[in-house]
C-alpha cells in the first residue's frame, strides 16, 4: 500500500505546476496572436492607492472596456482585444521599477503604462528606456520634463511641469488685481513635498516679479492634519487672495477648517484634490468658486460622454484635471498602434512623437514629446471644474471673483 | 494669540490622546504590539462613515455600534490569532516579535477588506464642522468633542482602573504579570478582556476623527505611528501618561506652527520625543524596569 505523505504531493504538486508553466510558455510561442498584452503595475495599496484609484486605474479599466466593446486595436494581421497583465507596487518606487522589469523581461508584454505619480514616473524612466517601451506619463507634474524628454527618446511627459501651473495663477490674480477686484497681499501655505515644493518654488518668485506682497510664505510637512493655527494667522494678515499648494486630505482640511475660522478670502485656491470628484461632496455648498489646480472645457460633448462613461463603469466621475489627460495618452497610444500597424515599439514611439492624434481635449500633438495644451487653473462654477487659464492661451471662463462667501455647515 | 493657540493645541492634543488609550492597553497590558492598530481605526471610521451616509445616523450615536463592534473584533482577534502565540511565547521579547509579526499580516488583511469594500478613494463627511466660540477663540465644534471624549473616556477609564476590582487586577498584570497569578487573577482572560478594551478605544478614536479628517483605506499606519509615539512618551500601560503626552504633542505642534513655523511641526514632535526618552527612558509615567 502506498501512503501519499504530505512531501510527497507537494512535490507532484510542483511539478504539475511547472509541467503546466512550460506547457503555456510554449504555447504562446507557438500560437498565432490572439491578443494584445498590455501590462502595467498600479499602486492598489500604500499611500498612493487613493490617487492612483482616483486618476489612473479607472482610466486603464475604462480604456480596455471602451477597446474591447469596439472589438480590441487594429493591426495589419487583424484586430486584437486587450489583455491585461497587473501588478501591484504597493506605493513603492523600488517594486514599481521592479514590476515594470518583470513585465518586459518575463510576462514580454507589448506595452507598458506607468503608475502614478511624478517620483514613480521619474524613477522608472530609465528602465522602460532600457526595455525600449515608451512611456507615456500622464500624472507626472516636473519641470524637468524637458530635460527628461532628451534623456529618453521614447518618454512623454503629459501634465506640464510646475511653472506652467504657477506662471498661470499669477497672471490671473495680476489681471484681477490691475483691474482693482483683489488687493495686492497674497498668502501662500504650501506642503512640504514634492508638488508643493514645485509650485511654490516657482510661484514665489512669480508672485514677486508681478508686484504681489507676500504676506505668508510657509510650508507645512506631509500629513499635517490641523490647519487651524496657520489659518488663523493668515486670517488676520489682510490677504485677498490665499493660495495653497496642497495634497488632496490637505485640501480637504483647509477648505473646512477656513470655512469653520470663518476665513473668507476672495480668492480661495488649493492644489491636489480640488479638481476630485469628492470635492463638492466634502466641501458641500462651499466648493462653488474655489479655485485649483487643472480643469476641464465644459462645453466639450467628448468630455461629457467621456465623463458618462467613467460614470456607468467605475461608479465615479474622473477627476477633472489629470483624468482625461490619461485617457488621452491611452487613445494616442492606440491611435499610434495603429498606424503602424503591428506593436513595433520603436516606430510606434516615433509616430506618438510626430503624429497628430484625435482625442478627448481635441487634436492633440506633441513638443518635443510633450503635451503644451492644458488647463492649468481651474474654478468650481455650477457644479463643474471649468477651466480659467490654458496653456495655449485660449480664453477659458471668466473666473468668479470674490467667490461666494462661506456658508456655515449645519 | 496666546489662548488661541493654546486651546487649538489641547484640541488636539485631546485626538492624539484618544487614540493612543487603547494602544496603551494593549501594549502595556496585553503585550501585544499592534501594527494593526491604526488599521481598526480606519475600519471604524468606515463604519462611521457607512452608519452616517447609509443610514443617516449621527456618529455621537454611530459610537454605540461601532464600539462594541470594535470590542468583539478586537476579543475574537485575541482569541483566534493571538493567543496561540501568547502560549507559546517564552518571554515578552519573543511574544513582540511574534505579535508585531501576526498583526503586520492582519494590517494587510483589514486593509485588504476595506480596499475591496470601499475601494482607494477619499472619505470624508461633515458632521459637526461648526464654529464654537470659546473665550474668544473660535473652535470646530468637532474638534472639541473629540476633546472632551478624550477627557471622558481617560477619566472613566482612568477611575475604572484605580476603583474598581478589574482595574485593580488590569494594572496588577500590566505591572507584573508573572506574579499576578499567585493572587489569583487569571493573566490570560485580563489580557483578552484589555486588548478588546483597547480595540474598543480604538474604534471610538475612529468614529471621533471621520468627523473631521479626511481618510482613506490605506491611511491606517499614520495613526500607528502617532499612537505609537504617544504611548512610548507616556509610559507604556499607562493611561494618564497617554493623556498627557497626548495634550503636550497637540500643545507643541501648535505652538510651534503659531509662532515658529509650520514647517517644523514634525521636527518639534520627535524633538520632544526624543527630550522624553532621553530624561525619562521608560515614558513621563512609566516606571523604570530593571
Amino acid at each position: 500500500m502506498t501512503v501519499l505523505n504530505r512531501r510527497t504531493v507537494l512535490q507532484g504538486v510542483g511539478v504539475a505546476a511547472l509541467t503546466a508553466a512550460a506547457g503555456t510558455g510554449f504555447r504562446a510561442f507557438a500560437q498565432e496572436r490572439t491578443a494584445i498584452r498590455i501590462g502595467y503595475a498600479i499602486s492598489k495599496t500604500g499611500a498612493n492607492a487613493a490617487g492612483a484609484g482616483i486618476t489612473t486605474l479607472p482610466n486603464y479599466l475604462l480604456w480596455v472596456d471602451d477597446v474591447n466593446k469596439a472589438g480590441g486595436i487594429q493591426l495589419k494581421s487583424g484586430k486584437y482585444p486587450i489583455e491585461v497583465v497587473e501588478y501591484d507596487d504597493r506605493s513603492s518606487v523600488e517594486e514599481a521599477v521592479r514590476a515594470v522589469e518583470r513585465l518586459a523581461t518575463q510576462d514580454k508584454v507589448d506595452f507598458i503604462l506607468p503608475t502614478w505619480g511624478t517620483g514613480p514616473n521619474l524613477a522608472m524612466g530609465p528602465t522602460f528606456d532600457k526595455f525600449g517601451y515608451p512611456q507615456l506619463a500622464a500624472t507626472a507634474v516636473t519641470d524637468l520634463a524637458p530635460e527628461m524628454a532628451k534623456r529618453w527618446k521614447r518618454s512623454f511627459w503629459f501634465l506640464g511641469g510646475g511653472h506652467d501651473y504657477a506662471d498661470a495663477l499669477v497672471q490671473l490674480l495680476a489681471k484681477q488685481r490691475d483691474a482693482g477686484t483683489i488687493n495686492n497681499k497674497v498668502a501662500i501655505v504650501s506642503v512640504a513635498d514634492g508638488f508643493g515644493i514645485d509650485l511654490s518654488k516657482a510661484a514665489t518668485p512669480a508672485f514677486t516679479a508681478a508686484g504681489f506682497e507676500l504676506v505668508y510664505d510657509k510650508s507645512y510637512p506631509l500629513g499635517t492634519a490641523d490647519f487651524a493655527p496657520i489659518l488663523n494667522e493668515v486670517a488676520g494678515l489682510g490677504a485677498d487672495s490665499f493660495v495653497a499648494f496642497s495634497y488632496p486630505p490637505d485640501t480637504f482640511a483647509l477648505t473646512q477648517q477656513a470655512v469653520v475660522a470663518n476665513f473668507n478670502p476672495k480668492v480661495f485656491y488649493c492644489g491636489v484634490g480640488t479638481a476630485f470628484p469628492v470635492f463638492p461632496k466634502i466641501a458641500g455648498a462651499n466648493h462653488d468658486g474655489v479655485m485649483g489646480v487643472g480643469g476641464i472645457d465644459p462645453d466639450s460633448q467628448a468630455l461629457a460622454d467621456y465623463f458618462a462613461r467613467h460614470k456607468a463603469l467605475i461608479g465615479e466621475e474622473p477627476d477633472s484635471w489629470a483624468s482625461a489627460i490619461t485617457y488621452v495618452t491611452l487613445q494616442v497610444l492606440q491611435q499610434a498602434i495603429e498606424r503602424v500597424g503591428d506593436v513595433d515599439r520603436d516606430a510606434v514611439s516615433a509616430e506618438i512623437a510626430s503624429g497628430e492624434f484625435d482625442t478627448l481635449i481635441g487634436k492633440v500633438k506633441l513638443e518635443d514629446q510633450q503635451l503644451r495644451s492644458l488647463w492649468t487653473v481651474g474654478q468650481w462654477q455650477g457644479g463643474k471644474f471649468v477651466g480659467l487659464m490654458h496653456t495655449d492661451g485660449r480664453a477659458g471662463r471668466a473666473p468668479v471673483i470674490p467667490k461666494p462667501a462661506w456658508v456655515a455647515a449645519q | 494669540m496666546l489662548l488661541s493657540a493654546l486651546l487649538t493645541g489641547l484640541v488636539l492634543g485631546g485626538t492624539y490622546a484618544l487614540i493612543a488609550m487603547g494602544l496603551t492597553l494593549q501594549y502595556g497590558v496585553a503585550r501585544i504590539m499592534n501594527l494593526a492598530y491604526g488599521d481598526l481605526i480606519i475600519a471604524a471610521s468606515f463604519g462611521a462613515f457607512v452608519l452616517f451616509t447609509a443610514a443617516g445616523l449621527n456618529p455621537l450615536l454611530g459610537l454605540v455600534v461601532v464600539v462594541p463592534a470594535g470590542f468583539a473584533l478586537s476579543w475574537l482577534i485575541y482569541r483566534v490569532a493571538l493567543q496561540p502565540l501568547v502560549r507559546r511565547a517564552r518571554d515578552r521579547a519573543a511574544l513582540e516579535a511574534d505579535s508585531i509579526l501576526a498583526t503586520f499580516g492582519l494590517l494587510f488583511v483589514i486593509q485588504g477588506v476595506a480596499l475591496v469594500v470601499f475601494g482607494a478613494g477619499f472619505m470624508s463627511y461633515s458632521y459637526l464642522a461648526v464654529p464654537v466660540d470659546l473665550l474668544g477663540v473660535t473652535l470646530a465644534g468637532n474638534r472639541l468633542l473629540a476633546f472632551a471624549l478624550a477627557v471622558v473616556f481617560g477619566a472613566g477609564l482612568w477611575l475604572a482602573l484605580t476603583r474598581t476590582r478589574w482595574g485593580t487586577a488590569i494594572r496588577a498584570v500590566a505591572a507584573a504579570p508573572a506574579s499576578a497569578p499567585l493572587v489569583g487573577i487569571d493573566v490570560d482572560r485580563v489580557a483578552r478582556f484589555s486588548f478588546a478594551l483597547g480595540g474598543a478605544l480604538a474604534a471610538a478614536g475612529g468614529v471621533v476623527i471621520s468627523m473631521f479628517l479626511t481618510f482613506t483605506a490605506t491611511a491606517g499606519v499614520v495613526y500607528t505611528m502617532k499612537a505609537l509615539v504617544v504611548v512610548i512618551m507616556g509610559g507604556v500601560g499607562n493611561l494618564m501618561g497617554a493623556l498627557l503626552a497626548g495634550l503636550i504633542l497637540g500643545l507643541v505642534e501648535t505652538l510651534v506652527a503659531t509662532y515658529v513655523d509650520p514647517g517644523l511641526t514634525l521636527a518639534a514632535t520627535y524633538a520632544i520625543f526624543l527630550l522624553v526618552l532621553v530624561v525619562r527612558p521608560a515614558g513621563l509615567f512609566g516606571r523604570a524596569t530593571r
